[in-house]
């Protein structure tokens, strides 16, 4: 039973973790507010002026966002994809009896420690160069043409390298998970003469639900946000095709000094965050209760 | 009764798992072997998978160059730094949450949650022009207090997650005993809470270690920690394969051999305990 005092030491203790978050939250977005209806460039101090909306006219309609828009989606959908079912596939192979499995575990979540600045400049440069890189030499000694990753497949070179780093993630939680199905009720289905699929489709796959949701709530709030691989990789290019909206407001800001329109793709991204969140959370909440 | 296995069958997956842990972990083996390659080798093809002429010169240009050493102490600061105060905050507030929960404390941690959802890059311009009038652009503080607030729901959440466990049963029986609060504290909450708060600082610290977009936006050198350091190698001044993978395998060596014997902890803190 919860006193009264410890009600009130239960609120004090709280305070701070709630006062900071929402300073945090607060005190960026207004400013971001403020800045989007200002026509404000870092190289003419002095000369801001209030524009209304004309700088979410000017991002909205600019290609570029649409572009980007378009970009963020793929990679954060194509990468859930790709972790989610590979993901799952190492998973089940990982849940059956081997050999050495912790050690093969060390392998397969090895990727998800690598800090992105590394991995983006391992895959650029050591794997997949055009000239002498891992991959084009595999693909010369096959008689094959080197493919130029990043100049004729940006995006998904991108999504390569990021999936990479997000499938370990995606394949320990769903193999925890695993883990944890009673035993009794698969043998039971496979005694009642169920075949591999049938037991993966209704015993495995309706156990993997729940994990699966939180990975996807997990992924996505990172996946939105994905910079340092771009950054170091192809700096959004070539043209438009790599960027991404995270990508797209940073050299609105830091390369073209555009404060305002900066600040109005911001406050877009943030609302596209949020409607996602609405849902995620949502889903996250429901899993809660349980 | 436990199913039989055959062994050609433990054979066949013991070979395919095998084969998928050495093709996930390739790329950063492949690193690591260019790290000890001559700059000439790390670039010729066919390329040398073992029978190469093994050198640590790399690592000592690395240091020599350009001062590894001073990046590495960064992110240790950054990283611990942010981690500490996180969990400064956030223990007596997942602390509160869990044992003296309100109606409101559910909608309290979803709306912490959503503040996550807030993307960094949505508030990088005021926070960088707010660091540029207070001078902390490139410093490390401002770093520590960046990371520490947009760590802090995540912190919460795991803490929650792992107090929430602690069986109340325990307090109860305490305070009938007629322990005081402090008492209760330091004999019985705090044994049972380290195992959790350890994990957190475990998991909260290689999120901070790994984490680039706001050291990436927000220092240039003095303050610069490894991810930035790395970065600059994606100049085309900067292209030294052998360099830059000795520099990469120290980077992450110290977070990856963290993280491996954090896997466990990092199932039930990262996804708040939903999948055991």
């Amino acid at each position: 039973m919860a006193t009264q005092q410890t009600q009130t030491l239960g609120r004090m203790l709280l305070a701070p973790a709630v006062v900071l978050l929402l300073i945090w939250m607060i005190v960026p977005l207004a400013m971001t507010i403020y800045f989007s209806l200002l026509s404000y460039n870092l190289l003419n101090p002095g000369m801001e002026r209030f524009v209304g909306l004309e700088n979410f006219e000017y991002f909205l309609t600019d290609p570029a966002f649409l572009a980007s828009l378009r970009n963020t989606l793929v990679l954060v959908g194509s990468v859930l994809l790709i972790t989610i079912v590979l993901g799952t596939l190492v998973a089940l192979l990982l849940d059956q009896a081997i050999i050495g499995r912790s050690i093969v575990r060390l392998m397969v979540i090895a990727p998800f420690f690598v800090m992105p600045t590394v991995s983006a400049l391992v895959w650029k440069n050591l794997l997949m160069h055009p000239v002498s890189g891992l991959f084009a030499w595999i693909m010369t000694s096959l008689g094959m043409q080197p493919i130029d990753w990043f100049a004729e497949y940006p995006l998904f070179s991108i999504i390569l390298i990021v999936a990479w780093q997000w499938l370990p993630f995606a394949a320990l939680i769903l193999l925890t998970a695993l883990q944890s199905l009673d035993e009794e009720q698969k043998e039971a289905a496979l005694m009642d003469g169920a075949g591999a699929f049938s037991t993966f489709f209704y015993i495995t796959l309706p156990h993997l639900a729940r994990p699966i949701t939180v990975v996807i709530l997990i992924e996505t709030i990172f996946l939105l946000t994905v910079f340092a691989e771009i950054f170091v990789t192809t700096g959004g290019g070539p043209g438009l095709q790599t960027t991404n909206i995270a990508f797209l407001i940073y050299s609105q800001a830091l390369i073209q000094y555009d404060v305002g329109s900066a600040s109005a793709g911001g406050l877009v991204a943030v609302v596209i965050a949020n409607i996602l969140a609405f849902f995620l959370v949502r889903i996250v909440g429901r899993n809660l209760e349980a | 009764m436990a199913r039989k296995i055959s062994t050609t069958h433990t054979v066949v997956t013991t070979a395919a798992a095998w084969l998928v842990g050495f093709l996930i972990f390739f790329p950063i083996l492949w690193m690591i072997l260019a790290s000890f390659k001559t700059e000439l080798e790390a670039f010729t093809t066919p390329p040398s998978f073992l029978f190469f002429h093994w050198t640590l010169e790399n690592y000592a240009t690395v240091q020599e160059r350009s001062d590894y050493l001073h990046h590495a102490l960064n992110s240790l600061i950054i990283a611990g730094g942010s981690t500490l105060i996180a969990l400064l905050i956030a223990v007596p507030a997942a602390w509160s949450m869990a044992f003296a929960p309100t109606k409101r404390t559910k909608d309290l941690l979803l709306w912490m949650l959503s503040t996550k959802m807030l993307p960094p890059v949505g508030v990088l311009v005021p926070i960088y022009l707010i660091f540029r009038d207070f001078g902390l652009l490139d410093s490390r503080f401002g770093l520590i207090l960046v990371l520490c607030l947009g760590n802090l729901p995540i912190v919460v959440w795991m803490l929650f997650t792992y107090f929430k466990e602690i069986p109340k049963d325990i307090l109860e029986a305490a305070r009938m005993d007629g322990a005081t609060i402090g008492k209760e504290l330091i004999h019985v909450l705090t044994p049972m809470a380290v195992p959790g708060i350890a994990s957190t600082l475990l998991l909260n610290f290689i999120l901070a270690w790994n984490e680039a977009f706001w050291t990436l936006n927000l220092s240039t050198s003095e303050a610069a920690p490894l991810t930035v350091f790395i970065a600059s190698y994606s100049s085309p001044e900067g292209l030294f394969w052998a360099k830059l993978s000795a520099a990469s395998t120290l980077a992450i060596a110290p977070i990856l051999i963290l993280g491996w014997f954090s896997q466990r902890q990092l199932v039930r803190g990262l996804t708040f305990g939903a999948v055991k």
